[in-house]
């Protein structure tokens, strides 16, 4: 048999580490719940980050591993950061030449503007649909090795569980045909997960409706770690909405978009009656040097904390303005299209008028499946190792969002469809390597394991189809969703996720009382979610638990009764008291969470960066003012 | 303003299978859109009239109209659901699947011939590998502008559901991927392949099916100008064949170019 590889996940990641399997000339099958061109990738707005460095800035892809470990606040490995800012520039030129409509100068090159957590115009975009139009490069592609029959594209197709065999290696996946629900075993020498992140574990957020985060939580479950659970960014300005939050990009700040609320609590003034000297530009006025495009950690607590503490939200509501008024119309449409006309479609009001209403909202995690790398010893990574992406289970690999790496306690802006494509481009000779490594001996995938994989879930969804309890599922999640909303945000309290764990056992038991709601062997959308839906619960449990024990403050991780105290120095490094308890708090939290699942509940053990034995950068307290 | 909203959804249970209505009433809530009040009705399964039933099976994923996956037919005008707001709609509000893709349940088709037809035309740009191989070639803003623009297409198929020439009878490839040959024709590197990607457009079911009803255009949510990427495609495929019919003979010696 030739070998035969299984990446789970059609977006950036789950692309690209196609591709790189196809180019080798490796058969592919690719799993993905929806048509891959409509996975999540498409939602993200702003750009891809590359010190391509065009604007005369002196930008050099070590200031972006810098600004990329300091916005993570030093808790990401380094050598793949390295890695992911060293090659962002050829990947930008990888995608101009698979003919993405990146904006451009006068001159015929690519465009950059600036984002949050840097000083420089280090990302390149296409309008404000920056991700789709990535997405869309990489599908095309993709359907060319199709076309080569290199590629097998399982569509509408759910990812249940890998196989393991007697020695716990992963030798394939069940998956469920979510129109036939039909269940099948497939054999597979390497697996790649690149099912995205686990927004709706918060019910409403930017993600998109299929970001379960199903197939990682399944994954922990059958033993891969899931390191970093805590750690969940919540993106500054989204537009609230009944069934999601949409996001307003970072870029709307990054051309220049400003935010503030009026000076007078309550004012019921229209904005644009509210003269200048009567707003405060809170951002602005606390960090004079990166003012609106402060990291997303620091922006979203500023506006939790001028809403929720001062109660300065306009009207009196639960958002700030995001103001883009004073850019000229056509400029906007040039450079935010997409995002302008989301917002006047959904909110039917013309942004570039009127100042958008914004309020922070659950983005991205950025734990995930813990992920191992190998580097040399001047910190790059060893080309084609198999250790690159690979997770605990041997022959199970992860990449994308669904990946621990790469951003550490919090990402900036424009690097998430970086560290997709990176991560993806390691992956996948990672994963051929493995094959000729360790496969060969191995031989075929015995077919009674395939057989017992296909039975357990066999099983599974039987029992499933028999759930005639009272709950309604649905209402599980949404009530899961309201728990970790309240329990696990911008700002967390001991107290709080005490109460919150006992409510997810509870609605671990909920769901146990679960009414299927429909029985029907097509397309029946109510039985998938039941399974996602435990999952999802796992994940969560995770969630609240790694946040219980972090008793510290570190990126979007923030809990105020274990905030250091402020420095009395500009710079913090001259406050000797500041240092010593910065240092302190480092020694024992600067660790990364690795969440094993047990069947009493998550065990939180916490690992040493291995970095930090010969470190590209010495960690340092982050300020941006 | 009602405090209800009341919702009919025409349902079957699978291909070739009897299709009936439901009526469904939710509360309403304030920004409350198609996807909202679908989700209301998987949280409590019941019919006006108090009987239980499934919840309704539909598609969706972004809510943002980027991906194109919650297209359906509602008060009969074919759209995304999630940018249809419940305040602009007239009400009891009609939600029915798609009718020019086969069916698959409820309000989900099957839209895989849409990317077959990518598949046909040949619609990306053939790279010639992943490496490091520089910057792509310079071009103009105005480019990218027009190019940006046929760049947003989502494939979601509003543009062959309202095409008359979109019929079961038929095989009209329809506008969206006509639309993304004008797309790499007009890249400075996808021009180099334009003509593999025009012969797609001239087999049977291609441009010159195209009926010239100009409905495509009115209906694309993302207002890509499909009739001029139709017109802009006919021009450019006749003159193709123009082409093919000057130079068959040296086609014949093996140059030709692929279909």
């Amino acid at each position: 048999m030739p070998e035969r590889y299984i990446v789970v996940g059609g977006g950036l990641a789950g692309l690209m580490t196609v591709i790189k399997l196809a180019e080798a000339g490796k058969h592919v099958d690719v799993f993905s719940i929806v048509p891959v061109k409509r996975s999540h990738s498409v939602c993200a707005q702003g750009g891809i980050n590359g010190a391509v460095n065009t604007k005369g800035e002196g930008d050099h892809p070590d200031i972006h591993v810098k600004d990329t470990l300091k916005g993570g606040d030093f808790l990401a490995e380094q050598p793949p950061v390295k890695g992911m800012c060293y090659a962002a520039p050829q990947i930008i030129y990888l995608l101009d030449r698979m003919g993405v409509p990146f904006n451009r100068t006068s001159e015929g090159l690519l465009d950059f503007r600036r984002f949050g957590g840097t000083l420089h115009h280090r990302t390149a975009f296409a309008g404000a649909s920056t991700g789709q139009q990535l997405l869309y490069a990489l599908d095309e592609q993709v359907r060319r090795y199709e076309l080569d029959g290199l590629v097998r594209k399982f569509e509408y197709w759910e990812y249940l569980s890998f196989i393991k065999d007697e020695q716990g290696a992963c030798r394939g996946i069940a998956a469920l045909d979510l129109r036939t629900m039909d269940i099948q075993a497939f054999p597979a020498d390497a697996v790649c997960l690149a099912t995205g992140g686990p927004g709706i574990v918060y019910g409403r957020s930017t993600n998109s409706t299929i970001n379960t985060g199903s197939a990682n939580g399944r994954s922990y479950m059958d033993g891969a770690i899931y390191a970093n659970a805590e750690f969940v960014q919540v993106h500054p300005t989204a537009i609230p909405g009944e069934d999601k939050h949409r996001l307003m990009s970072e870029s709307a700040r990054g051309e220049g978009g400003r935010i503030w609320v009026p000076k007078k609590k309550g004012d019921t003034r229209r904005p644009r009656d509210i003269p200048e000297n009567e707003r405060w530009y809170f951002l602005e006025e606390k960090y004079p040097r990166y003012g609106n495009l402060v990291p997303r950690d620091v922006a979203s607590r500023e506006i939790f904390q001028v809403v929720k503490e001062l109660g300065m939200g306009v009207e009196g509501q639960d958002a700030v303005y995001l103001d883009v008024t004073h850019i000229p119309a056509d400029v906007l449409d040039r450079k935010l299209g997409g995002i302008m006309e989301i917002y006047e479609k959904f909110q039917g009001v013309d942004p570039r008028h009127e100042p958008m209403k914004i309020f922070p909202a659950v983005h991205y995690s950025m734990g995930g499946l813990w992920a191992d790398y190998e580097a040399d010893a001047n910190n790059n990574l060893v080309p084609g190792s198999p250790r690159q992406q690979a997770t605990n289970i041997p022959g199970l690999y992860a990449t994308g969002e669904c990946d621990y790496a790469y951003h550490g306690a919090n990402r900036l802006g424009a690097n998430s469809l970086l560290s997709c494509i990176y991560a993806g481009m390691v992956a996948g000779p990672a994963m051929i390597s493995r094959a000729r490594n360790e496969m060969k001996s191995k031989g075929d995938v015995p077919s009674s394991l395939l057989q017992s994989g296909k039975k357990q879930w066999d099983e599974r969804f039987a029992a499933i189809y028999r759930m005639s309890g009272t709950e309604n599922p649905y209402v599980v999640g949404q009530q899961m969703g309201d728990l970790m909303i309240k329990s696990a945000t911008v700002v967390k309290h001991n107290s709080q996720l005490d109460g919150a764990l006992d409510e997810i056992r509870t609605l671990k038991e909920r769901w146990k009382r679960c009414n299927v709601l429909d029985t029907g062997r097509t397309v029946n959308q109510s039985a998938a979610y039941v399974n996602q839906l435990w999952n999802m619960l796992e994940i969560a449990h995770l969630m609240l638990k790694a946040s219980r024990q972090r008793d510290e403050s570190r990126g979007s991780h923030y809990k105020p009764e274990f905030a250091l105290p402020k420095p009395k120095t500009p710079n913090p490094k001259d406050d000797p008291e500041f240092m010593a308890a910065w240092k302190a708090r480092n020694d024992k939290w600067l660790k990364n969470t690795m969440g094993t699942w047990t069947p009493e509940g998550p065990r939180i053990e916490y690992q040493e960066l291995r970095s930090l034995r010969n470190p590209i950068l010495s960690p340092e307290p982050r300020h941006y003012d | 303003m009602p405090d209800k909203v009341i919702v009919r959804i025409e349902r079957s249970d699978g291909p070739g299978q009897a299709s009936r209505w439901e009526e469904f009433q939710v509360e309403r809530r304030p920004n409350a859109n198609v996807i909202s009040v679908l989700m209301q009705i998987q949280r409590n399964p019941v019919t006006a009239e108090g009987k239980s039933t499934s919840p309704p099976a539909w598609d969706a994923a972004c809510l943002e109209e980027v991906c194109g996956s919650c297209t359906m037919v509602i008060n009969g005008k074919v759209r995304q659901a999630c940018s249809a707001l419940i305040d602009k709609l007239a009400q009891p509000i009609s939600l029915q699947p798609m009718k020019k893709f086969p069916l698959v349940r409820d309000l989900t088709v099957d839209r895989g011939k849409m990317f077959d037809a990518l598949r046909r035309v040949r619609a990306w740009i053939p790279i010639d590998g992943t490496y490091d191989l520089g910057p792509g070639p310079r071009q103009a803003p105005e480019e990218q502008e027009l190019r940006y623009v046929l760049s947003t297409c989502m494939t979601c198929g509003c543009c062959l559901e309202v095409c008359p020439q979109v019929t079961p009878a038929t095989q009209f490839i329809g506008a969206a991927a006509i639309s993304q040959v004008r797309l790499f024709n007009t890249h400075p590197t996808g021009a180099m392949n334009a003509s593999e990607r025009l012969h797609g457009l001239m087999e049977a079911g291609g441009v010159n099916d195209c009926g010239k009803a100009g409905n495509c255009v009115d209906a694309c949510p993302k207002g890509i100008p499909l009739t001029s990427s139709i017109a802009d495609m006919a021009r450019e495929s006749a003159k193709q064949g123009l082409r093919d019919w000057f130079f068959r003979d040296e086609r014949k010696r093996g140059a030709g170019p692929a279909g």
